[in-house]
């Protein structure tokens, strides 16, 4: 029997399972595309090469902050740790064996993009002990990212400080430039100037085997995408100034801005105490924060743009400009004032000085019956149709000034300060039931009014400038980039005419000459200031002043406030005065009446007693 | 008549083509970047193998054409002994007691008794007066082959014992009835429906079924016994396999069919090596990575891809194109083959022939359709193409006596059927 025609049926099977299988190479190479981004997932591995980040410098080209490396330790996922002496690991990298299953458990849960942080933050030393044994562990690597650090014990609050990424941040993102881990700027400079400073990050695709070791470059580096260093950063900041002031307001709480009226630019931002820039970078904050938000005097917190404080008698040449502008005083007007000023029943009372006061003596001498005569007549002014009337002109002007608002600076934390609506005296009094004697402390700068040390300098410069200003900024050039932010270059006009500031500014100069500062001018210099002592319910009344030098071209424009200091004569203007003869005349020889003022204010600790840390022991008691 | 031996240039072409192959997908496979050339590691090794089987190939044409047909049972018989002394004098690689160390080279004689049972089968099945009605052929047909089947499971590779199912097909061919294959096939389908639905469903699935063909038959009770009969062997064979299943193999053995057959997934145990190499194969794309530019192979990511999983290789650097011509080449070599035996005028020359073939045809449908996850993982390596020296030996040495004898088919003057 001849079976030949069977073999025709096997020809038939060969066929049919070499079909099959064609068939099913064609589903799972070229139909289905999930094996390929499997693939990739398992065996190709991106990394990231971060780029420099900016440098930042002072107007000076003084270097300020930099970069230094640090290194985290990752796994390569999926993570096969297989012939691993993990003792010996340990040992290298200094933690107990419970800890190493510890994080690798959470590596396993944290893991993103084909790998996970083992150890964040290996210090210099673990790095080079680890590094050249590396090939020993598989699936270990580093991953090298650049943290900050500082040239100065200084500027902590303008700089501000770098921060990994919230999963907030993570997820609002516009451009998902960012991934988990990444550092970005927080606060301070370091945040308003991210997008400069930050620069490019630049790619890497290589492929790794199963222990995760680096197996070569994928498609000859085709995809890799070098970084770009960020932008150099020059702040406005004059380094020597700021230290200068920080040291004259060691021991003390308060602080200091110092603008250059022509530019709005800031020279000096100082919130005091603060905290060294160092101790906030990304390897050393854990170690420090709790202890800085722990701490009674606030170092963290930016006394500079924060912190309102009553204006105190700083106020009075707004008050004067105000009065001259709204015609409720001329220039020649001259008030009587008995050492008090009387309000019904009640007595305001003054400081001794001449009767008969003319405007620019008032400001000279501080008299507080002057303003309350001023505001008084504009409040009752037959321009307006009540006091609600008159009260909203008044906080229009003061609007104009940038107060009661946020000016828009470039440093983190900006409040609007204390301006109330005249609702707010509805509510408080009933509407139409109030009227110039119920507010006429806002006359001198105290009750609802609350100015940042900022706006304070800020106003400083208006009047230095006649009439306008630019928005305070710590920003001077951004390197590669023509011009800083717009909002920096735009004039604002406030509503008085600038003639009207002639008589202001004279009783301004008398200040120094002959008036509360007198004790503390400097010589060569003419410095227009006003002094103010806050009522302070809290304690000792807060010292403040604010000035501008030198009075025929302005280049600087000061506000100091020290708090809970006593008068402003004393402790603010003396700050004031010397920062602005170190900024003007930085060769001037030393006399001795200045190395005196500057070692008695170096010196003094007006840090409140209730502000003094109590131990961690009682602390704890507690 | 022409008396002059003339190798078959197509098998010969495909063949070269198939090992030529070989040897630059183990060379990728072990490759590191140019670390070292094609001439050193395994693909080097995999050349010189390749050289002294086609040495010892070409040596066979210098012979008398009946040469292989006197031998048959010397040869069978020296690879039998060597299958014995290997459970004595063996040493145990991944839990297999399959190789003889000889210096630094390890000879794996179950690679080599499918070549010896070949000459065997040819012997047997030549002799005058062999036929498949008659119990005393078909039990000497059994010892043939069930010998080396059980020594090699004994060695502890059942992959290679099961590759003498192939020899079914050879008898098939030379007349066995096919009731048998409906048999095996009736065999693996109540196999695989239990695993799937379990020998419950399927005992109950029988029984509605025999009430329907009742309910049509009931008048014919010649139809009726013998269906009931078949139903009462099946629900039978159902509960053994089950019984089997679930007492007699071994947990690595139930796993790696339960993921055949998409019962369970473990891409990290069992279902590693196959997810692997799917993965591989499937990022391939249509034209592939390029040779030397598979990810997957380069990051060792699949076990044993230089052997039993080198078809990843060839799925992932040559994408769909190299892949499907892959099987193309050896489809086409295995029908040429068919051809070669069906052309023999002698019946020893035709079975010899027609069990190569029908070995290379069990061993691509094994190896690849693993490497896809259409078959479980049965560790048998693509012939030609997978790194061993004992696998490239005897299959280039079987395939080089397949075409001498083929060549010298002229000189038979007889032709039996």
């Amino acid at each position: 029997m001849n079976f030949r025609f069977r073999s025709y049926y096997i020809y038939v099977a060969v066929v049919f399972i070499g079909l099959i299988y064609i068939l099913r190479l064609l589903e799972i190479q070229v139909l289905d595309d999930k094996y390929s981004l499997i693939a990739e997932k398992i065996s190709l591995r991106k990394q990231t090469i971060y780029p420099q980040r900016g440098l930042i410098l002072d107007r000076n080209k003084k270097l300020m902050v930099y970069n230094e490396p640090v290194y985290d330790l990752m796994l390569s996922v999926p993570i096969k740790l297989q012939d691993i002496d993990t003792s010996e690991f340990c040992r290298l990298i200094e933690i107990e064996r419970t800890e190493f299953d510890k994080r690798l458990e959470k590596a396993k849960k944290t893991a993103y993009h084909g790998k996970a942080i083992f150890t964040k933050n290996v210090s210099n030393i673990i790095f080079a002990r680890l590094q050249e044994r590396l090939y020993e562990y598989k699936g270990f690597f580093f991953e090298i990212r650049q943290d900050r650090n500082y040239k100065y014990n200084s500027s902590s609050h303008v700089l501000g400080y770098l921060g990994e990424i919230t999963r907030n941040d993570l997820e609002s993102q516009q451009e998902s430039y960012y991934e988990q881990g990444d550092f970005m700027g927080k606060n301070g400079i370091e945040k308003f100037y991210e997008e400069y400073l930050r620069g490019e990050k630049g790619e890497s695709y290589f492929y790794v085997d199963k222990f995760g070791v680096n197996k070569g470059i994928y498609k000859e580096g085709k995809l890799d995408v070098d970084p770009k260093d960020g932008n150099n950063l020059f702040l406005s900041l004059d380094i020597d100034l700021q230290q200068y002031g920080e040291g004259l307001l060691d021991n003390k709480m308060g602080s200091v801005v110092a603008l250059d009226p022509k530019t709005g630019e800031i020279l000096a931002l100082i919130s005091s105490p603060f905290f060294d820039p160092a101790n906030f970078n990304i390897q050393n904050r854990s170690k420090h924060y709790a202890d800085a938000l722990m701490d009674p005097t606030k170092p963290m917190f930016n006394r500079a743009v924060s912190a309102p404080y009553p204006p105190g008698s700083t106020f009075k040449p707004i008050m004067a400009l105000i009065g001259l502008q709204d015609g409720a005083i001329y220039p020649e007007t001259h008030f009587g004032c008995p050492g008090y000023y009387r309000l019904g029943r009640r007595i305001i009372k003054c400081h001794g000085h001449t009767f008969n006061t003319s405007l620019e003596r008032s400001i000279a001498s501080s008299c507080n019956t002057y303003y309350c005569n001023t505001f008084k007549a504009m409040m009752q002014s037959d321009k307006y149709a009540n006091t609600e009337a008159a009260y909203n002109s008044w906080r229009n002007y003061l609007e104009s000034f940038g107060l009661g608002q946020e000016l828009g600076v470039d440093v983190s934390g900006e409040f609007k300060g204390w301006l109330k609506d005249a609702s707010f005296y509805d509510r408080m009094h009933g509407k139409g039931s109030w009227n110039y004697s119920r507010i006429i402390s806002l006359s001198f700068g105290q009750g609802e009014l609350g100015m940042t040390p900022i706006q304070m300098a800020n106003v400083a410069a208006i009047i230095a400038n006649r009439g306008h200003y630019y928005t305070p900024h710590v920003v001077h050039r951004i390197e590669g980039v023509n011009e800083i932010p717009e909002k920096y270059r735009v004039k604002h006009r406030t509503m008085i005419s600038p003639t009207t500031f002639d008589p202001v500014i004279r009783g301004m100069l008398l200040v120094n000459e002959s008036g509360t500062a007198a004790g503390v001018s400097i010589k060569g210099i003419n410095i227009a200031g006003k002094t103010g002592t806050v009522q302070n319910p809290h304690g000792k009344n807060h010292a403040a002043y604010m000035a501008f030098a030198p009075a025929e071209n302005p280049r600087i424009a000061i506000a100091v406030i020290v708090e809970e200091a006593g008068y402003g004569a004393t402790w603010a203007a003396p700050i004031a005065n010397l920062m602005i003869e170190h900024y003007l005349k930085p060769d001037s020889v030393e006399g001795s009446s200045r190395s005196y003022l500057e070692t008695r204010l170096r010196e003094a600790n007006l840090i409140p007693e209730k502000f003094i840390r109590k131990s961690v022991t009682s602390l704890n008691a507690d | 008549m022409q008396t002059k031996s003339r190798i078959d240039i197509i098998a010969t072409f495909l063949f070269l083509c198939i090992a030529t192959l070989g040897i630059s997908c183990v060379y990728s496979a072990t490759s590191e970047f140019g670390v070292f050339s094609l001439f050193e590691g395994r693909s080097g090794k995999q050349m010189m193998f390749l050289g002294i089987a086609i040495f010892i190939g070409l040596v066979f044409f210098l012979l008398n054409s009946n040469f292989f047909e006197l031998f048959s049972w010397p040869i069978y018989g020296a690879i039998m002994l060597l299958l014995v002394a290997v459970l004595f004098v063996g040493s145990d690689i991944n839990g297999a007691r399959s190789w003889i160390k000889i210096g630094s080279f390890s000879l794996q004689p179950s690679e080599f008794a499918k070549y010896g049972t070949a000459f065997a089968v040819s012997a047997l099945l030549s002799t005058i007066g062999f036929s498949f009605s008659k119990k005393a052929d078909i039990v000497k047909l059994l010892l043939v082959i069930l010998l080396p089947m059980g020594l090699i499971i004994l060695q502890g590779d059942t992959g290679s014992a099961l590759v003498f199912a192939s020899f079914i097909l050879v008898f098939y061919r030379e007349g066995l009835s096919p009731l048998l294959l409906v048999l095996g096939i009736s065999i693996i389908a109540i196999f695989v429906i239990t695993l799937i639905y379990g020998s419950l469903i399927f005992s109950v699935a029988m029984i509605v079924l025999l009430g329907v063909v009742f309910a049509f038959t009931y008048t014919n009770k010649k139809i009726l016994l013998p269906s009931i009969i078949i139903a009462v062997l099946t629900i039978l064979l159902s509960l053994s396999v089950q019984f089997l299943f679930d007492n007699v193999l071994q947990e690595h053995q139930k796993k790696r069919i339960q993921v055949t057959l998409n019962l369970i997934e473990d891409n990290q145990g069992a279902g590693y090596n196959v997810n692997q190499s799917k993965i591989a194969i499937g990022s391939g794309g249509w034209s592939g990575k390029g040779f030397l530019n598979g990810s997957h192979t380069k990051g060792n990511f699949i076990p044993e891809q230089t052997t039993d999983f080198i078809f990843c290789t060839i799925g992932e650097e040559g994408g769909w194109l190299l892949s499907s011509g892959t099987i193309l080449l050896f489809v086409l070599l295995i029908l040429r083959l068919y051809h070669m035996a069906n052309r023999a005028k002698k019946k020893y020359k035709r079975v010899f022939i027609f069990s190569l073939a029908s070995i290379l045809f069990f061993h691509l449908t094994i190896n690849v359709g693993m490497t896809i996850g259409i078959m479980p993982v049965i560790g048998i390596p693509l012939p030609f193409i997978s790194y061993g020296g004992s696998s490239i030996l005897s299959f280039t040495v079987f395939m080089f006596t397949a075409l001498k004898m083929d060549a010298s088919r002229d000189e038979d003057l007889t032709s039996e059927y």
